[in-house]
């Protein structure tokens, strides 16, 4: 039987132990809880002389990494004690208490704040948010003291260790144990303390001495449990375990099994936590048999079968194990034989900064130029913090305590950076960056990374903090002589208090860039409000990664205005949309199609050279790979830009290209060797308009296509356009659909996971993408010019395509014009069942993933445009046209009634 | 009877209604320095004090506190979410904090008495008490995280002059709202309880906590089931959440709290979530159908607004929830409930 088995060495599991790992237990009723608590021991002056020593020598950084290792260990709890003659308790107590506050991985547990002075445990209750356990008061200075810390002790939140010590002394029989404390929870119910946050501490002593007293110690304490778990319903027992195997400290394996063994015998009696060093418990099952029986000889008092005195016994076997121990400590330190940049990355997301300088120097040593280390494996380790962050895996304080590691790194390497610049004779950085959030906000960590990577680029960074009134702002920036402003903010009236910095920076008469940042911040907020209210240079930086970019532009003779151009220029784009989107109000449906889009004959595209169902088999791949649009590839990477501007970008430039050079020899061999088959099918068949909806004879019969219609009020002159609209609506017409895929990819793919080429893995898929976009592209050229043939020959580049300056539209359902994702089946179904070997999923998803599909409209004036938000009439008409009840339509069209 | 009583007793009826924001309201009064200067001789400029409007614009607080009445509300809170020595000394205006406290109390509780008279249906004030913008479990610089600019008797003082002066003005109820820091919420119950203890008055506590991410944890890091750990002990009236997002993504949570929390469930939303330019365009309609799920699956006894809510979103709210059963409030469930950031239980 294994009985303490989550209290192994195993990192993996830090469980309680489970009900069922552990023996009957008399004390414990029908329905009752089994958990049994570790609270880990390590983080306590009096226990550990590692601790100890790092306290005493205000090494807190590493202290806290005692209290990191014991949660690791599978502590549930860490109590902390700091009572130590030589130290100032309530310091160290409460700087102790708010430096793991900040450690989310060490905070998740709660908190123990054990000392024998009651203002050493009042100064750490005032630190400590969460519920957490006072360790411990007693009855010692008598009832009148007792209640009144207990009643703190409950304004405070937390929950109480009563050590069974009274006016006399400390508890050591079983009767005096019971006598103590059962009358100090009868005054503690009694004033209303709540039982179930009531722990007595028995009093664990040392057995084995020698000293005939204290060998029923352990027997005392397990039996005293069991009747004041029976006397006290709701309160719970705990212990310092380390006491009970004081005679052998330096015999680690002996301690250890001691602790195991009295467990053992006393969890089922009712001691339901303990203070233990959680990675060193052995399984009491796996205990040698003859030191296991000589541990419970001394433990329950008992004579050995073989004769003789128990301790005697244990004391002679004891020098059998002594030092077998040492190997097992070196295991917890694992990451630490990583390769440095890997050890960087998992002290960034771990958020440890103990060994962060020694690495980054490491790292340095080895890289050509310091800065490499900041832009290699630092950048990387803070883009996993940011994708973590970003789902949802990592929350704030954690993103804040990676930026301090981040920071402690680039401090070690900023002298060596300065150093390398003045031997090429730069002695002045690059710029000077006054940065505040604005007054009203305490959020800082998006401009704090941007601090750190602005430094990291060499700008000197004027960092105002939080909270920061306009004057302040001001002032900084010209004492400073400074190049830049840059404001953050994440909550929203942040955004009105950027407008005011910006319009006392215009009444100031200041010139300098204004850089905007932060969650609630867009483009669309500083286009309309902040640069109106500035005439100098205003800039929205969408996230740290662009932040350098901006800033080195604007500090650059040859970029700035270029920059400020562009940006001016875009803005002014933004207020034109805005003004003329106007109010997002609707129209009735009937109003929106009195409005539509007026129909014109002679744009008409005339009858398809060759109507009907056409399926290709297997579309050369050269040619459409000299129809990819290369752009979205690189967004599909997170760079930002155009291609092929995006090669000589300054911040992704290098990234940039070496992607796009991965991809071109990966293009090479998917051609060479055939990995992709592309297939398309083309369908062009006759149509009538009836309303909203196209009639399409797809073989025998006629199918219905509902279109959607635009509801947003328009401007005078701007119609409500619907696709049905670009269909004769008095006679015979044409339409086309087509669908495109990419087959193959399955076989490469398995094969770059099994090598864990995660990288091949999503290039191949990004390339197999842009396939399918070029396929798309080059088969509509193909209809446009030769199978229904109504634009002659186009002779158009590919940028051309890609700006799609030809005529005719080929709409996928689920994309704007055609927001409604389940037209897919019924198109799918005109085109013969699976065009191009192109496959649905109930939530008409294609397979294979690289596939496109829509329909193609020839009219010369067809034209791309969104939905947007449509009424409640609207839904319910075309629920109706679409033969389907109201819930099914609201489901299919959700984000177009919001 | 006491109010909380009379509160819990019209809690087992039907949902009762909350207020909505004042914030918004007070900005579309497109008020100017001189309305909320008045007659005061400030160093700075009071334009954005809302919560002095209490002594300098009376009108205006009583104004929409009536009208939230009028749409239904059942509990009307005070207008005095910064009115406390903290924020209060952005405008220089920290020596006015007992006289705003006071007169928004006063305010409050008058609106609400004369909507009781008119047809007997019993109403409520909380006084409402901010987060302000100190934190008492993180440190504002990230080189030094064991650095605090404020500690939790400095806090702790600061909240019991406003709760002590809310109380003089005649609230029902402490309300702690829009608590990013848990330990700021300690320090709020504990001032609240001295306050209470010194006016020698039994006034029972509202909590409610605001999440800062939709993983469903505040500032300091607290899951909801952690937060309602630490605050227990408090014994409030109502737990609940506000604020951070809209109804959509706090529903989780809210279902979260409902389902351990042994104590009435208050719960106001923001009106959806801010639009780029920073305006909430949450129909009261759409709130209203968002928190209509919320009660009829159980989840909630009171429903309010936060940001962006108006007299006609309350009003909606009223309406959609109308006729529809509170939630029954779950028994003890027994055992200790301790929290770091994560919730932990030990069965009893």
């Amino acid at each position: 039987m294994i009985v303490i088995e989550a209290l192994n060495r195993s990192n993996e599991n830090p469980s309680p132990v489970s009900a069922d790992a552990l023996p009957p237990s008399p004390a414990r009723g029908e329905g009752q809880g089994s958990a049994f608590v570790n609270i880990g021991e390590r983080t306590n002056v009096t226990g550990s002389a590692k601790f100890k020593k790092l306290i005493m020598a205000g090494d807190y950084a590493a202290a806290v990494e005692v209290a990191r290792d014991q949660v690791e260990n599978g502590a549930q709890i860490i109590d902390i004690n700091m009572d130590e003659g030589l130290l100032d308790a309530e310091y160290a107590m409460t700087t102790f208490l708010k430096l793991i506050a900040a450690e989310p991985d060490i905070a998740r547990v709660p908190f123990m704040i054990d000392s024998s002075k009651w203002s050493v445990i009042e100064a750490g209750l005032k630190c400590v948010s969460g519920k957490p356990i006072v360790n411990s008061i007693s009855m010692k200075e008598g009832e009148e003291a007792f209640l009144e810390q207990a009643r703190k002790v409950r304004d405070y939140g937390a929950a109480v260790v009563v050590m069974a010590f009274d006016e006399v002394g400390q508890a050591d029989t079983k009767e005096r144990k019971v006598e103590i404390c059962t009358r100090a929870y009868d005054l503690l119910v009694a004033d209303g303390f709540p039982a179930e946050d009531i722990i007595f501490d028995p009093n664990i002593f040392a057995i084995a001495t020698g000293i005939d007293e204290h060998r029923r110690y352990a027997l005392d304490f397990i039996e005293a449990s069991r009747e004041i778990r029976a006397r006290c319903p709701g309160a719970h027992i705990s212990g310092g375990l380390s006491n009970l195997s004081f005679s052998f400290r330096g015999n680690e394996p002996v301690r250890r099994a001691m602790h195991s063994v009295f467990l053992y015998h006393a969890i089922p009696a009712g001691l339901d936590m303990a203070i233990v060093n959680a990675g060193q418990l052995d399984v009491y099952d796996q205990i040698e048999p003859e030191l296991r029986e000589a541990c419970e000889d001394v433990i329950l008092d008992r004579t050995p079968r073989q004769g003789g005195d128990a301790t005697e016994r244990l004391i002679a076997l004891a020098e059998k194990y002594r030092g077998t121990d040492a190997a097992a400590e070196k295991a917890a330190e694992e990451w630490r034989s990583w390769p440095v940049a890997k050890r960087l990355e998992h002290a960034l997301v771990k958020g440890i900064d103990a060994y962060v300088v020694e690495d980054t120097e490491e790292a340095r040593q080895t890289a050509a130029r310091p800065i490499e280390v900041i832009e290699g494996p630092l950048m990387d380790g803070m883009n996993v913090v940011g994708d973590l962050f970003g789902s949802g895996k990592m929350f704030l304080p954690q993103v804040v305590k990676s930026a301090r590691v981040m920071k402690k790194a680039v401090a070690h390497l900023l002298p060596f950076i300065e150093a390398e610049k003045e031997k090429n004779g730069v002695t002045a950085g690059k710029g000077k960056v006054v940065m505040a959030t604005v007054k009203g906000d305490v959020h800082d960590i998006g401009k704090n990374i941007v601090g750190v990577v602005l430094q990291c680029n060499g700008f000197e960074v004027i960092d105002l903090g939080v909270m920061v009134p306009w004057q302040n702002i001001l002032e900084a920036a010209n004492e400073n002589q400074a190049d830049m402003i840059g404001l953050s903010g994440l909550i929203t009236p942040s955004l009105d208090e950027m407008v005011t910095v910006a319009s006392e920076m215009q009444r100031a008469g200041m010139t300098l860039p204004l850089l905007i940042g932060g969650a609630t911040t867009s483009k669309v907020h500083t286009a309309l409000r902040i640069d109106g209210a500035y005439e100098g240079p205003v800039l929205h930086v969408l996230d740290a990664s662009r932040a350098v970019g901006v800033a080195s532009s604007l500090v650059s003779d040859t970029q700035k205005e270029p920059l400020v151009e562009k940006t001016a220029a875009e803005y002014e784009q933004v207020r034109l949309t805005r003004a003329n989107k106007g109010q997002n109000e609707l129209a009735t449906l009937a109003e929106a199609r009195a409005n539509a889009f007026p129909y014109d004959p002679s744009g008409k595209a005339p009858a398809p050279a060759r109507p009907g169902i056409h399926n290709f088999g297997e579309w050369p791949l050269r040619e459409l790979r000299s129809a990819i649009d290369w752009t979205p590839f690189f967004r599909a990477w997170e760079l930002a830009g155009t291609y092929p501007a995006i090669l000589d970008d300054e911040v992704v430039g290098e990234s940039a290209r070496n992607l796009f050079n991965d991809a071109q020899a990966m293009l090479d061999k998917i051609i060479a060797e055939h990995w992709v088959t592309p297939r398309g099918t083309v369908g062009l068949w006759r149509c009538k308009r009836d309303g909203d909806d196209i009639l399409v004879l797809a073989g025998n019969d006629w199918t219905r296509v509902p279109m959607l219609r635009q509801q947003v009020k328009k401007r005078e002159g701007r119609p409500n356009m619907c696709l049905a609209d670009f269909i004769d609506p008095d006679g015979e017409d044409w339409i086309g659909g087509f669908a495109v895929g990419i087959h193959g990819l399955e076989p490469h793919l398995a094969r770059f996971k099994e090598q864990n080429d995660d990288y091949s893995d999503i290039l191949l898929k990004a390339l197999a993408d842009r396939l399918a976009e070029a396929f798309a592209e080059t088969l509509h050229a193909h209809v446009r010019e030769g199978m229904w043939g109504y634009a002659g020959t186009e002779h158009l580049t590919n940028q051309d395509l890609i700006r799609e300056q030809y005529e005719g539209i080929r709409p996928a359902p689920g994309y704007p014009a055609c927001p409604d994702h389940s037209l897919k089946p019924v198109l799918f179904e005109m085109l013969g069942g699976e065009p191009a070997g192109v496959t649905l999923t109930d939530n008409f998803a294609m397979l294979p993933t690289s596939a496109v599909s829509g329909f193609y409209f020839g009219h010369r004036d067809s034209q791309y445009f969104g939905v947007a938000r449509i009424g409640p009439d609207q839904l319910e008409d075309y629920a109706a046209r679409r033969g389907v009840d109201l819930e099914q339509a609201t489901r299919w069209l959700r984000p177009n009634l919001d | 009877m006491s109010a909380a009583q009379r509160l819990r007793d019209a809690a087992c009826e039907r949902i009762l209604i909350f207020d909505g924001a004042f914030g918004t309201q007070i900005q579309n009064k497109g008020l100017v320095e001189a309305d909320y200067r008045g007659d005061l001789d400030l160093a700075r400029d009071q334009k954005g004090n809302n919560d002095l409007l209490a002594i300098t614009r009376p009108d205006v607080v009583d104004e929409i506190t009536r009208a939230y009445l009028a749409a239904g509300a059942d509990m009307v809170s005070t207008n005095t979410f910064s009115a406390n020595r903290i924020s209060q000394a952005d405008y220089a205006a920290e020596h006015l904090v007992a006289d705003i406290n006071r007169e928004s109390a006063r305010i409050a509780r008058a609106a609400a008495d004369d909507f009781q008279k008119q047809d007997g249906r019993p109403r409520f004030v909380a006084g409402a008490i901010g987060p302000t913008n100190k934190t008492l479990s993180l440190s504002p610089d990230v080189n030094d995280p064991g650095f605090r600019e404020i500690d939790f008797d400095e806090l702790k003082d600061v909240y019991r002059d406003q709760c002590a002066a809310l109380i003089e003005g005649g609230v029902d109820f402490i309300l702690i709202e829009t608590i990013f820091d848990t330990l700021n919420a300690k320090a709020g119950i504990m001032a609240a309880k001295e306050a209470a203890r010194e006016a020698g008055r039994d006034v029972p506590l509202m909590i409610s906590m605001t999440l800062t991410d939709l993983s469903g944890r505040n500032l300091s890091g607290h899951t909801v089931e952690a937060f309602w750990h630490a605050v227990r002990h408090a014994r409030p009236l109502t737990i609940g959440l506000n604020c951070s997002f809209g109804a959509t993504q706090l529903r989780p949570h809210v279902q979260a709290l409902s389902a351990i929390a042994d104590t009435l469930i208050l719960a106001y939303p923001n009106a959806g979530l801010p639009n780029e330019l920073g305006a909430y365009d949450e129909l009261p309609d759409e709130t209203a159908a968002f928190v209509r799920e919320w009660a009829e699956l159980g989840l909630v006894n009171i429903l309010g607004g936060c940001c962006g809510s108006s007299p006609a979103h309350i009003a909606a709210i009223a309406k959609a929830v109308a006729g529809i059963s509170p939630r029954r409030v779950p028994g003890c469930p027994g055992g200790t409930r301790l929290a770091g950031l994560e919730p932990m239980t030990i069965a009893a």
